[in-house]
């Protein structure tokens, strides 16, 4: 434990801390996640009540990409000066790695979603169906955003050992955050637009946990054999 | 204190490691000379755990190297090729994380200590994005001494030093030697090696070529033994 769970959270502080200091990943991510906002209040007139069938939609546009971003970044800066290669010279299990990347990108896109979400609902003047979906709501976005997290942080690191990763990434997780991202829009739908959406989109969010679970539990164990490459 | 046992490693189609035997024992100061491309810094990441062998064995302390023995890599200090070091934070910032990694406890007197003998100390505010080479190597050097290791894994640390700082390096490992810290060093600084070395191996076509003792020989002697031309006794 000590040499996982300490470490990691260095890692995590250290990214975070870097970030504060330059903020050129979040603001990317923000100015992204604006645009998207901005050019669909514009495309669409946000008075029109179908028009919020899309916000469900548009929040997982917003952090799917806002995440892509933000992954490339995560193991590109640490190839400047093969500072994986001094995490891993030091007393550190290649699991707590993946736990302190794991972690520093997690909090990247909830920021974005924290900034951008009540925005969304602001602009389009989204009225939900019942104050207990607010709870399933964030359960949910939590939900996916763990997973599609999970799984990407395994694969940034995978593909920054090429050459162009910054296009490896998205083909890579493309197949494999599908599941996962159907289950997120279905299950946000759901409790989003109907009264009694909760007890419907459970079963997408046991899917979520069960994707979330085995996904952290691979990143965790094949880390070691993604460093080595 | 570390041995390598018939190390090879092959990387793609080349065979860079073709059985390297060296044994070097607690508190010695070892030379790895070779030309550009011999393998040296293969042989240094190999101990240090940065990569795998392709076969062969090697022993820390006299135990098997286990990748998940965390209390083996604690004892080493590598500096490699890279700083490892980030551009957006000052010299105190950086040897914070590489602090917290080595699980040092209230490392502040440590820190303060070692970046001023590397004479850092007016810059160690300043990010490490707006240093020269030199300044980044002596940096680079307090991160892997942050630690206290017993066994010190260099390579090239004189690149980019200037005279005094060579100097106060210099003193510094022979401080460590004394102390009893085994130190190899890969290097193509024969001056160098004769000031802090007792021992000088030649890495050649994959194998360890020559190994002598070095004290009180002269460095035109060393020069000849990189050459294969010495006339050893
Ligand atoms: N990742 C790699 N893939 C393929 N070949 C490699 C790789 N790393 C090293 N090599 C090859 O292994 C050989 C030894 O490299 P190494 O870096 O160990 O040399 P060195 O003795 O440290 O040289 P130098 O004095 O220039 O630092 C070189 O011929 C190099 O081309
Ligand atoms: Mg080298």
């Amino acid at each position: 434990m000590k040499h996982l769970l300490a470490p990691a959270l260095a890692i995590a502080r250290k990214d975070l801390y870097a970030e504060w200091k330059t903020k050129q990943t979040i603001t990317t991510m923000l100015i992204f996640s604006g645009l998207v906002i901005l050019t669909f209040s514009f495309a669409f007139d946000p008075s029109n009540q179908a028009v919020s069938a899309l916000v469900p939609g548009m929040i997982w546009v917003i952090t799917i990409f806002a995440g892509i971003l933000g992954l490339n970044r995560s193991f590109t800066t640490e190839k400047q000066h093969d500072h994986l290669h001094g995490m891993m010279v030091a007393p550190v299990d290649p699991s707590g790695i993946y736990i302190g990347k794991f972690l520093a990108n997690l909090v990247f896109v909830l920021v974005v979603q924290v900034v951008s979400i009540p925005l969304l609902f602001l602009l389009f003047d989204f009225q939900v169906p019942a104050y207990s979906s607010i709870f399933y709501f964030l359960l949910i976005i939590f939900l996916g955003t763990f997973g599609f997290i999970a799984v990407g942080t395994l694969l940034a690191a995978l593909a920054s050992h090429a050459k162009s990763s910054e296009m490896l990434l998205p083909i890579l997780l493309f197949p494999l955050v599908t599941p996962v991202i159907i289950a997120a829009v279905q299950a946000t739908r759901l409790v989003l637009t109907e009264q009694e959406g909760a007890a419907a989109a459970l079963s997408w969010m046991q899917l979520m946990g069960a994707y979330d679970v085995i996904f952290f539990a691979a990143g965790f164990l094949l880390f070691e054999y993604v460093l080595e490459v | 204190m570390i041995e390598t046992k018939a190390l090879t490693k092959t990387i793609g189609e080349k065979m860079i490691l073709r059985g390297v035997n060296l044994k070097v024992n607690k508190g010695e100061a070892v030379a790895v000379l070779g030309t550009n491309g011999a393998g040296k810094s293969t042989w240094l990441k190999i101990v240090a755990g940065l990569l795998k062998p392709s076969s062969g064995e090697i022993f820390l302390k006299g135990q098997p190297r286990k990748k998940d023995d965390f209390e083996q890599q604690k004892v080493l200090g590598y500096l490699g090729h890279q700083s490892f070091l980030y551009d957006a934070f000052s010299p105190v910032e950086n040897l914070k994380f590489f602090a917290r990694l080595y699980h040092i406890s209230s490392p502040d007197t440590r820190i303060n200590k070692l970046i001023e003998d590397v004479g850092l100390a007016y810059f160690k505010h300043e990010p490490v994005r707006s240093f020269s080479r030199g300044m980044i190597q002596r940096l680079a050097i307090a991160r892997a001494i942050l630690h206290k290791p017993d066994i010190l894994l260099l390579d090239e640390p004189h690149t980019g030093l200037d005279q005094q700082a060579v100097s106060l390096f210099n003193r510094l490992l022979l401080d460590l030697k004394a102390e009893g810290v085994t130190i190899i060093m890969v290097t193509h600084d024969f001056q160098q090696i004769s000031t802090v070395c007792d021992r000088a191996v030649v890495l050649r076509k994959g194998r360890i070529a020559e190994d002598e003792l070095i004290r009180g020989r002269p460095v035109s002697w060393i020069h000849s033994l990189y050459e294969g031309e010495a006339a050893t006794s």
